[in-house]
């Protein structure tokens, strides 16, 4: 369980973290969200001591992480796949990494194998492909055996095949009683993987809730409809208080009014439907609606 | 303290560039050495006179030495930020001062072992070229010749100490690099231009005074070369001591 109090971090003029606090539970995923920059690789940077905060604290099992015994079998961490020595074997990197912290060498066999990483066992880090160093980092990550697992942007660079594989990786690791702590700037991802979701933008919280949670507030979505005379459909249905607009190729798209209600009232005035279909509001827009006003870099589509 | 010393260790051999660096260091040491062997060591002969030494004439190439043995402790420390990877390891070990005493430890280990290896192979090599050139010429039981052999070995060390130090500081190889180099070479050559006020400094200077010790003929300006040698080991210890708090209040 991690537990971050009042968290702040500036650098210079600028607060990359302002007075954050979040709770990453055991035996969930936690989504951590936010667009680039929000602060997140800051955040985790903090949670494993690599950067001191200005104010606020963060205790991992209770405990400062300086303060931990061997580190490596109560938090794993990957911050950043290219934190490797590319002239070093993958297998002597972690077998530098687990004496480091008096573990067992045949944990260093066990992980490449869980990562799929054996048969490049005694190959150099220099010649990994970014996945195969994702693959490294997580395997470095899963050494101790930890019960805190925190993940930065894990699935970059991931074949389709790659990402599938970390997202399991992930849920496992929850089903079995471990707090995950991962970052992502897209909420598509975190929609398959994440129990619960920490987002932030410029630093600051801007919701901590479960993916349920999240998912209902995301709205109640929109209904798409086709009928043979449009016009009169809108007429009926903004007539009945829904909202209205014109979607593509003649469709309407309704808002604020559920599938059955705009079958109802189309059957009522005998207005024939050639489609109906309800729509769920995509996370992504939820996300980027929440996180609108945080984007330091924001693109102008012409 | 023992896992962070087995960490390094593992980390230090599993770098083919750890093993080049030392075979480097044994091609020029043992080359310039038979180099300054050759006939020209006749001509140093000739301008030396009585104060002929030649058990220092041997040891000269730990000037070369010196700046491979460098790069060596800076590498120890600075490969490390340069590739990221000392977030992994002051993530795996957050008690830093823990990682830097290892590599602090294993440099000078391996430097003092290397260098003392080096410096003997110095003196084996240089003295039967020297008798083929028909120079005077010493023997290692001779008097104060194992002690200058020694010294050199040590001296390597502190200046592999003083690297690891420089590349904490600087994080950076090339600017470590330059530092140390401008330590061991330009200051050196160029000290006939500072103030006399600086010559107390010099006493202790890595390549001057510093490096006294690695001979067998005194030196009428360094009565006493140990302490000189020593003096230089503590100016090492005061750029180690602020190796230790900059690694633990920087950010990584």
């Amino acid at each position: 369980m991690i537990e971050v109090r009042n968290l702040t971090k500036r650098y210079g003029p600028l607060t990359v973290v302002d007075d954050l606090s979040f709770t990453v539970q055991a035996g969930q995923v936690t989504g951590f969200l936010g667009p680039n920059g929000a602060g997140k690789t800051t955040t985790m940077r903090m949670i494993v001591g690599l950067a001191a905060p200005d104010r606020g604290s963060v205790t991992v099992s209770g405990r400062r992480y300086a303060d931990i015994a061997v580190p490596l079998s109560e938090v794993g961490a990957l911050l950043d796949a290219g934190a490797v020595h590319g002239g070093r074997t993958a297998y002597d990197h972690l077998w530098a990494l687990a004496a480091s912290n008096g573990l067992p060498r045949r944990r260093v066999g066990e992980v490449l194998a869980r990562t799929g990483m054996a048969s490049v066992a005694a190959k150099r880090a220099g010649g990994f492909s970014l996945g195969m160093r994702q693959r490294l980092g997580i395997a470095a990550a899963l050494l101790g055996d930890p019960r805190v697992l925190i993940f930065d942007e894990p699935v970059n660079g991931l074949d389709p095949e790659g990402i599938r594989w970390v997202r399991e990786l992930m849920r496992s690791l929850a089903a079995e009683g471990r707090a995950v702590l991962v970052s992502s700037h897209l909420m598509s991802e975190m929609a398959q993987t994440a129990d619960h979701l920490v987002v932030i933008g410029r630093g600051r919280l801007i919701a901590d809730t479960s993916m349920s949670e999240f998912m209902r507030s995301a709205g109640e979505g929109t209904v798409h409809v086709r009928a043979a005379d449009p016009g009169a459909l809108a007429l009926r249905l903004s007539a009945a208080g829904a909202g209205v607009r014109e979607g593509l190729e003649s469709s309407l798209v309704v808002s604020g009014m559920t599938a059955g209600d705009v079958g109802r009232i189309a059957a009522y005035h005998g207005l024939a439907l050639s489609e109906l279909t309800p729509q769920r509001a995509s996370l992504e827009d939820a996300f980027m609606e929440l996180t609108a006003g945080s984007v330091d870099y924001q693109g102008v589509t012409s | 303290m023992s896992r962070a010393l087995r960490a390094e260790w593992i980390k230090l051999r599993s770098l083919r560039s750890t093993w080049y660096t030392l075979a480097c260091l044994f091609v020029a040491g043992l080359g310039i050495t038979a180099l300054a062997s050759s006939r020209s060591a006749r001509d140093a002969y000739a301008d030396a006179g009585a104060a002929w030494d030649p058990t220092a004439h041997s040891l000269t190439s730990y000037i070369v030495a010196q700046l491979i043995v460098g790069v060596l402790g800076i590498l120890v420390v600075t490969s490390e930020f340069a590739t990221g990877l000392m977030r992994t390891t002051l993530t795996a070990t957050p008690r830093r001062h823990r990682v830097l005493a290892a590599k602090v430890v294993i440099a000078a280990a391996v430097a003092v072992v290397a260098g003392q290896v080096l410096m003997v192979g110095a003196f084996l090599v240089g003295q039967p070229l020297l008798g083929r050139q028909g120079v005077p010429n010493a023997d290692l039981g001779d008097p104060g010749v194992l002690r200058a052999v020694f010294a050199g070995g040590l001296y390597l060390a502190v200046i592999a100490l003083l690297a690891v130090g420089l590349g904490t500081i600087m994080r950076a190889t090339a600017g470590a690099l330059a530092t140390l180099v401008g330590i061991v070479f330009l200051v050196p050559a160029l000290a006939g231009l500072f103030p006399s006020w600086m010559a107390g400094l010099f006493d202790f200077w890595p390549t001057l005074g510093g490096a006294a010790a690695l001979a067998t003929v005194p030196d009428p300006n360094f009565a006493h070369p140990w302490w000189n040698l020593a003096g230089m080991a503590l100016g090492v210890a005061a750029v180690l001591t602020a190796a230790f708090v900059v690694l633990r209040r920087r950010d990584v």
